[in-house]
């Protein structure tokens, strides 16, 4: 695998769907429509906390043009049934009741009722003369306030509201500590904030007479959508057929459904198709940021640098239900490192604001981006380098992971090396400048996926799967393709296909699209590929066995048909007719792991000592991604994913007042970084190839949003000499953590 | 209250359209118009997705009422391109790998292509600027600003002393 020359993959071909995307006519969620179609609205909760008395929907029910309106009461109650989401489980009950509060509104902006009505605006004055009458109950808003005596609860059900918790530990951390030279103890916190896609949620739902309902959506998962809106609903499967539309960004927040059972359900009582378009404001309020947090960590090393303690604990805000990356930010929190002895808690709290959703690595910027600041101070503590003190303690083959397993083949070695030579880290440092450095680290993910890839007459083919393209995995699936037929790869169309014409596929999310939906294509390549041998051993009369594939071409073995000219597959396939017919190669994949992505990060860090106001000036992302198939594509998720990091770094939170209203819903005051904000960002890609893989791939999209919080945070304090231990290093924060003393 | 009838040159063609009042030009492009690669990505002038050019100057079309484009012209990204000649910017953001999700990418390139009919030959400095009033958030901007640059530099080969 290693030692494979590859003809097509590491080439930057123009993306398949690019034309589409460089003239409009890509059609995103907003874009489909169909005659007659109604428009559905949304009523949210005014209240982050309070009970449902009663609603009464009949003034909105009589305003002309008014077809349908529906409350919690048209969702069926659900039991708490778990299915497989993809990083994280959907709990049906939970998820329903998002869809349309039942009892109790649990956040500012939870959906009370929705509206189908022949226009937009009529639909929102049907909205405006819908009566609901609230009990306000106090807010909740802070894991803190969450956990203190007395504190309301949100749901009964728990008793208190921490909804999980867990805990995994090695050998004795407390012994560990007392014998330790340096110790470093440290709480941090970040606030929440949100994915950020410029897309809002938009779907299209048209049912029939027959029972059977068709859904056009922006998703990264269609079999989701699918699956979880008839759960939902108690419709059979069988009868959703979701055709997923392009996708405008999603980062885990396009995964759990928030419109699509509400616009089958009005579709459903209208008789007509029903579109529903989330505005900014909503996307804000509504749908699934992640956590804002709370992260105790304590490290010891001895004065060598060898980490010997750490104990670690986690408090993450779910949102209104269970269901924080909790879990996962424990499970990441030190597994760059062999740290002997180690406590790790982590805390599920729910709290009034909207429940959290999957955000590119679920859990582990904000658990690493308080341990990467802790190793920092330990290096500064003992005088060590940072890439030095990381060196020493990193993690290599066969070391077992904090989070259990036995390590495979890993480049984080590899990834501090490259660091370490790159440009960046050799050139001298300004003397304006703190520079600041710091590693990330995420699992990846394999689960189910399949792929059919089929042979035209004309020796062209397409490749079709079920993944949503957010990234530009329909280019990297049409490279493997032509990499396995040896045919050009503008030949290859690559198609993502709806839940009735593609096999299962998990979703668009997990860094897995590339990896384990790649394996599939490459498996139903070499399906094709072992057809058309089969194809040319019909045309020698020979056995199989005689005929090999080099570069493209069937080629004679073993001295069998030794006259023959090698066939290509442009030759073969006109033979198709005359030789068996046409020729479809299918596989499908369910791999149980993938193979881990470690990256560091190196930042220059310009701070106003006046202003508090920040900026990046120089930003390289180093990454160990086992094999680049398209490095383009590669070379922007890495920097895509240091943009969403500086963001969450400098800028990004989520303002709440004191009754748990969100003050910044919207572009202009939740201040994602443009381009004025940002220098050229260097990346650095290393290439330990996967095993578990056959080119070595290891998945790419999320490792790069780890390590920016930590990495401007160590620039911050190399700038500043203050160590600022809560997110967003926001001008007034830093103003006043400058001025503290 | 009954619509406005409303004339104006969309994309170098006269076209008639029915709008309400109220309504902005981003809805009437999409709606009434029938052309949907002008985008909504906040409707409160905050990210770009929804630029197009009207009457020579770059807007954001959520902030614009669709009234107002009486009389004008209008330019989306539907008429960028000549013909099936990809214009220069649009080559470049493929060549370049200028797009991820690519919902963005009508914005930048309209708001692209007023940049270099201001400015043919824009530093880096100013095509930040330039286009800091539209939001992406897959590519870091990275290989946007390259793309953009490159544009320019085709178009204007930088003459050596």
């Amino acid at each position: 695998m290693s030692t494979r020359t590859f003809e097509h993959v590491g080439t930057r071909p123009i993306r398949h769907d690019g034309v589409d995307k460089v003239t409009g006519r890509a059609a995103y969620g907003a874009d489909v429509s169909l005659p007659g179609m109604l428009h559905g609205a949304v009523l949210r909760s005014p209240h982050a906390h309070a009970r449902i008395v009663s609603i009464d929907t009949s003034a909105a029910a009589r305003l002309p043009g008014v077809k349908a309106v529906i409350t919690g009461a048209d969702i069926p109650p659900n039991s708490a049934k778990l299915m497989l989401g993809g990083e994280a489980a959907l709990d049906l009950h939970d998820m329903g009741d998002n869809l349309l509060a039942h009892d109790k509104a649990l956040y500012h902006g939870h959906a009370i009722a929705a509206v189908a009505a022949t226009s937009l605006d009529i639909a929102r004055e049907a909205l405006a003369r819908i009566e609901v009458v609230y009990e306000p109950l106090p807010p909740i808003t802070s894991v803190d306030a969450a956990m203190a005596d007395g504190a309301a609860l949100l749901h009964d059900k728990y008793k208190r509201n921490i909804a999980n918790r867990m805990e995994f530990k090695r050998g004795d951390a407390d012994k560990a500590f007392a014998d330790a030279d340096v110790v470093v103890d440290r709480e941090f916190r970040t606030p929440m904030v949100h994915q950020g896609y410029i897309e809002p949620h938009a779907c299209l739902a048209r049912t029939g007479e027959d029972g059977r309902a068709v859904v056009w959506c922006t998703t990264q998962g269609p079999f989701v959508v699918r699956d979880a809106s008839a759960a939902i609903l108690g419709m059979d499967p069988a009868h959703i057929k979701v055709i997923p539309t392009e996708i405008g960004g999603g980062f885990g927040g396009k995964i759990v459904v928030y419109l699509e059972p509400l616009a089958i359900v009005l579709s459903r009582k209208t008789n007509r198709p029903v579109k529903m378009v989330m505005s900014r404001d909503e996307v804000f309020r509504a749908t699934g940021p992640t956590s804002g947090s709370k992260v105790r960590v304590k490290l010891g090393a001895t004065r060598d640098g060898a980490l010997v303690a750490a104990r670690v604990s986690l408090w993450y805000e779910a949102g209104a239900y269970k269901g924080s990356p909790a879990g996962a930010g424990a499970m990441c929190a030190i597994a760059p490192y062999k740290i002997p002895n180690f406590f790790i808690e982590a805390h599920d709290v729910v709290v009034n604001k909207p429940k959290v959703a999957a955000y590119r690595a679920p859990g582990s910027p904000i658990a690493m981006f308080a341990t990467e600041s802790a190793i920092d101070d330990v290096a500064r503590q003992l005088g060590m380098d940072p890439i030095e003190i990381r060196m020493k303690n990193a993690a290599a083959e066969g070391d077992q992971a904090s989070y259990g397993p036995k390590y495979g083949p890993i480049g984080f070695k590899q990834v501090l090396e490259a660091a370490k030579n790159s440009a960046h880290w050799k050139s001298p440092r300004q003397a304006n400048l703190g520079r600041g450095f710091a590693c990330g680290f995420w699992f990846n993910a394999g689960m189910s996926s399949s792929a059919t890839v089929t042979l035209n007459p004309d020796g062209s083919a397409a490749v079709v799967t079920g993944n949503p393209d957010i990234g530009g995995t329909r280019a990297a699936q049409a490279l493997m393709v032509a990499e396995e037929l040896g045919i050009p790869v503008e030949r290859v169309r690559p198609i993502v296909a709806d839940t009735d014409s593609a096999g299962h596929s998990d979703v668009t999310g997990g860094s897995r699209v590339c990896y384990a939906t790649g394996m599939a294509v490459i498996r139903a390549a070499e399906d094709v590929r072992d057809q058309l041998r089969a194809r040319a051993a019909k045309i020698w009369n020979v056995d199989i066995a005689d005929v090999g594939w080099e570069r493209g071409k069937a080629v004679p073995l073993n001295g069998a048909a030794k006259d023959q000219q090698p066939l290509t597959v442009v030759q073969i396939a006109a033979q198709m007719p005359h030789t068996g017919g046409p020729v479809v190669g299918r596989a499908a994949v369910n791999p149980p792991m993938a193979g881990p992505g470690f990256g560091a990060h190196i930042c220059d860090l310009e701070v106003d000592k006046e202003t508090g106001r920040s900026t990046v000036v120089r930003y390289t992302a180093v990454q160990d991604v086992g094999k680049a198939v398209h490095p383009s594509y590669v070379e922007g998720q890495m920097q895509g994913g240091v943009a969403q990091g500086i963001g969450w770094a400098l800028n990004e939170e989520y303002v709440f007042d004191a009754n748990g209203v969100m003050e910044n819903a919207g572009f202009l005051d939740y201040r994602m970084p443009v381009a004025s904000d940002l220098p050229m960002i260097e990346t650095v890609i290393v290439e330990v190839p996967n095993p578990l893989h056959p080119y070595g791939v290891r998945g790419v999209g999320e490792t790069p949003i780890v390590p920016p919080l930590a990495a401007v945070a160590n620039a911050m304090r190399d700038a500043t000499g203050v160590r600022f231990t809560e997110l967003p290093l926001s001008p007034p924060r830093v103003l006043r953590g400058l001025t503290a003393d | 209250m009954s619509k406005l009838h409303v004339t104006s040159i969309i994309n170098g063609e006269p076209v008639e359209f029915l709008c309400e009042p109220h309504e902005s030009l981003l809805d009437a492009l999409r709606n009434a118009v029938g052309l949907t690669g002008t985008k909504e990505g906040c409707a409160t002038g905050d990210c770009g997705a929804c630029s197009v050019i009207l009457g020579g100057r770059l807007v954001p079309s959520c902030l614009v009422l669709a009234a107002e484009a009486e009389g004008q012209t209008v330019t989306t990204i539907e008429g960028i391109a000549d013909g099936e000649r990809l214009h220069p910017l649009q080559q470049k953001f493929l060549e370049h790998a200028a797009l991820q999700c690519g919902v963005c990418t009508p914005g930048f390139i309209v708001a692209a292509k007023a940049l270099l009919d201001a400015n043919p030959n824009p530093t880096e400095g100013e095509t930040r600027y330039w286009l800091a009033g539209n939001l992406c958030r897959c590519t870091g901007y990275d290989k946007i600003i390259r793309a953009v640059l490159d544009a320019a530099a085709e178009k204007h080969p930088k003459v050596s002393a």
